[in-house]
């Protein structure tokens, strides 16, 4: 009685349920498609970081930023008057190549790896130098009489930095190193990459002028396996070409060497930019946090949630909007097809006053009527919840087939001060372009369906609880 | 033969089953099918009470029918209400074939009237996106009766009132004295010891109204109790027993 009493009001007052179900099946669309854009931004931004950090790190350790000291302007080339030849025609030639730590990338004591290692819970922590390497390549006019030394401090971040002056000319050519330790093995940036071409890292190249490259960089460069280049003024031989984890992904540095090679070269014996920690279970990574503080005071230890708001670019603009924007719209559309359902429930149970009275006036218990009013709400939400479904669907195939590609970039250090000449921002970070995918998981269909049965039960609920007020003489009402 | 009589009242009768048996003559009963001592309803709404009735005492006997007549407000619905275990009076006792009512919780209240009480309104209050059939199977939903019994005892019910040609209509596509039959057939299904109505031919045209009340007359010359109450002279006259409630005070009339 109860299925087809439940059958025939839905049939018979199609358009009350026609509105609640639309309501619900807008707002629960709605929520489907934001909880799933939201779940593809947080993987968007997982690959990122991970392509910064690589797979298998929870945890860095940086040196806490402070503000440059005076002086600290960058890499600079000093040319003596003994660098470079005579060219012959007024200015001398002259190719520098240099390494120094980059800018808003501070050091730190190496001795941190081993104190990060020792601690409870970690499993394995690997020391990285982020270095940048700056080629100054051209023509300085010839001191001439004057004696002294030219100064061109750097201040582009990327490519190259003409300059013409006094019938000089010269390029300023940057990329990016990164010292890396052959031992470390499964943390660090290099864990992540997969191998394109040649080999890795290892131990035994410790001490080596070997060098691995970022296969974008490669690229750019043409570059491969077996040839030569220069970083510092050295000869590194090109051993392996590596790619980022997504497809479109670089990896955290454009060239790799041994980090001991990259300390003595850059000058900075003993020092390294950041630690790359593995947990060793994932679920104890606020304590290990906690640990590594007490550890390591003068240090900041970032967890992957940390750095994950260190990810800039489109990646973070739109998990921005979805996590505001997205959240509240669909927090309130749901609540308004929360509130029309109750509502219209109520008033239905209202206008069917005599209908309700007399059902008990014929003998039907409180609880028949109740369950008979939650029924029909709950059944209108799950229609709702099940077109939801069908818009929810539409909509993240849509997203899908549109694949939004958005950038991000991770800075790999706690933001230092920015700025400085030219703005050189630390470019240890990767950028990374990634497609966005709105995956469709299980929790979000269950999201929909608790939506729904919520929706329906708390506006049957109230219905019910307003039917199981009347009193059975309401029967008798001459209006109806 | 007292022993059958005793039974007869205190057994539902079966119109559904006997219609139109032979009249039985009413035997003083030791168990009369209602009695009020002493029942007092006010209404309080706010700062204003209402007294819709006033230390009525009365008793009616099983296989009665009687008409309940008064001016508007008097208390007839109110009186019904107390008789039909829809409401519990505010003082005094009243007694449904020798059990108590007026001190009863809602859960027992609704158990009655499932079983014991057939209701017929005014209005007929038959539930609009069902059909005559369906309305009838709603009066026997909360006596948990199995689905084929039940689809089998309404569609007698609805035999018994001349509709069983009508049983898949909508109320909407009845007529107003059809409806009320479909009404009547819904109270009857259940085979109530008492069949109770509030103006049960006040919608309809006269032809209608004494179709219906020849429908009535012949339940109860079948055995069963009714108790109606109505503003038309004509059907007041062909009760056996007629009650005036004025101000809530009620009386015998001649
Ligand atoms: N639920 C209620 N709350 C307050 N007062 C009520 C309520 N029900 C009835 N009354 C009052 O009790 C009195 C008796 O009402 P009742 O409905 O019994 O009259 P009635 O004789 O059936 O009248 P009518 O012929 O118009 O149907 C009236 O004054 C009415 O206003
Ligand atoms: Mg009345």
């Amino acid at each position: 009685m109860f299925a087809r009493y439940l059958r025939r009001e839905l049939s018979g007052r199609r358009k009350q349920t026609a509105i609640i179900a639309t309501a619900m099946a807008l707002a629960i669309g709605l929520v489907i498609i934001v909880n799933s854009l939201s779940a593809g931004v947080r993987n968007a931004q997982a690959g990122a970081l991970e392509s910064v950090y690589g797979v298998g790190t929870d945890v860095t350790v940086t040196a806490t930023p402070s503000p440059p000291a005076e002086g600290e302007r960058g890499p600079r080339f000093e040319f003596g008057a003994g660098d470079g030849s005579d060219t012959g025609d007024g200015t001398t030639a002259v190719s520098q190549s240099r390494l120094a730590t980059g800018r808003g990338s501070a050091t730190f004591d190496a001795a941190a790896v081993g104190t990060v290692t020792a601690q409870d819970g970690v499993e394995a922590a690997s020391g990285v130098l982020s270095l940048t390497n700056m080629t100054f390549d051209g023509e300085l006019p010839q001191a001439g009489g004057t004696a002294g030394t030219g100064t061109a401090a750097s201040g582009a971040e990327e490519g190259q930095a003409a300059s013409s002056r006094a019938g000089g000319s010269f390029d300023v050519n940057s990329f990016t190193v990164m010292g890396v330790d052959g031992n470390a093995g499964s943390v660090g940036p290099l864990a992540s990459a997969t191998l394109q071409d040649g080999r890795t890292l290892q131990a035994s190249d410790a001490g080596t002028y070997t060098a691995v490259l970022d296969s974008a960089y490669a690229t750019t460069e043409e570059l491969a396996v077996g040839d030569a280049i220069t970083i510092a003024d050295q000869e590194f031989e090109v051993a392996g070409i590596v790619a980022g984890s997504g497809s479109d992904a670089e990896t955290a540095s454009n060239a790799y060497i041994p980090l001991d090679v990259a300390q003595e070269l850059s000058g900075s014996a003993g020092l390294v930019s950041t630690v790359y920690v593995r947990a060793a279970s994932s679920d104890r990574i606020s304590t290990l946090k906690d640990v590594l503080e007490a550890a390591l005071p003068e240090n900041t230890v970032n967890t992957q949630e940390d750095l994950a708001s260190s990810v800039s670019g489109s990646l973070s603009t739109a998990s921005g909007l979805v996590s505001s924007l997205g959240t509240w719209l669909s927090a309130a559309v749901l609540a308004v097809a929360f509130l029309l359902a109750i509502l219209l429930t109520i008033s239905g149970v209202s206008r069917r006053t005599r209908e309700f009275g007399t059902l008990k006036a014929i003998g039907w218990r409180n609880g028949s009527i109740v369950r008979q009013v939650a029924g029909e709400s709950l059944v209108q939400s799950l229609i709702g919840g099940a077109a939801g479904l069908l818009v929810g669907l539409a909509g993240i195939l849509l997203v899908n087939a549109f694949s939004p590609t958005l950038t991000a970039s991770a800075r790999a250090q706690a933001a230092g001060p920015a700025g400085g000449p030219g703005g050189l921002a630390q470019r240890a970070g990767a950028a990374a372009d990634v497609v966005l995918h709105a995956p469709l998981t299980p929790a979000v269909m269950l999201i929909a369906v608790g939506a729904a049965v919520a929706g329906g039960l708390l506006a049957g609920v109230l219905g019910g609880w307003r039917a199981a007020r009347l009193r059975p003489a309401a029967a008798l009402r001459s209006v109806a | 033969m007292a022993e059958q009589a005793t039974t007869h009242a205190t057994t539902v009768p079966d119109p559904v089953a006997a219609p139109g048996t032979a009249p039985l003559a009413p035997a003083a009963e030791p168990v009369p099918m209602f009695r009020l001592t002493g029942v007092e309803k006010v209404y309080t709404q706010k700062n204003r009470t209402v007294h819709a009735l006033r230390s009525v005492d009365l008793t009616i006997p099983a296989g009665q029918l009687v008409a309940i007549q008064g001016s508007t407000g008097g208390g007839k619905s109110t009186l019904l209400q107390m008789l039909g275990a829809l409401d519990r009076p505010t003082a005094g006792t009243v007694m449904l074939a020798g059990q108590e009512t007026s001190r009863l919780g809602d859960r027992d209240l609704a158990r009655i009237r499932a079983r014991d009480i057939g209701f017929v309104f005014q209005h007929y209050n038959l539930i609009p996106t069902l059909t005559a059939q369906e309305n009838v199977e709603m009066g026997l939903a909360p006596l948990g009766v199995a689905a084929g019994e039940r689809a089998s005892r309404a569609a007698a019910a609805l035999a018994s009132v001349g509709l069983e040609d009508r049983a898949s209509h909508l109320p909407g596509e009845l007529s107003g004295g059809q409806q009320q039959r479909v009404a009547i057939a819904r109270a009857l299904a259940k085979r109530p010891k008492v069949l109770l109505a509030d103006e049960p031919t006040g919608n309809l045209d006269e032809a209608t109204r004494d179709d219906i009340v020849g429908l009535l007359e012949g339940l109860w010359r079948a055995g069963l109790t009714i108790i109606m109450v109505t503003h038309d002279s004509a059907v007041a006259r062909r009760a056996q027993r007629r009650l005036r409630i004025n101000a809530g005070r009620v009386t015998e009339a001649a």
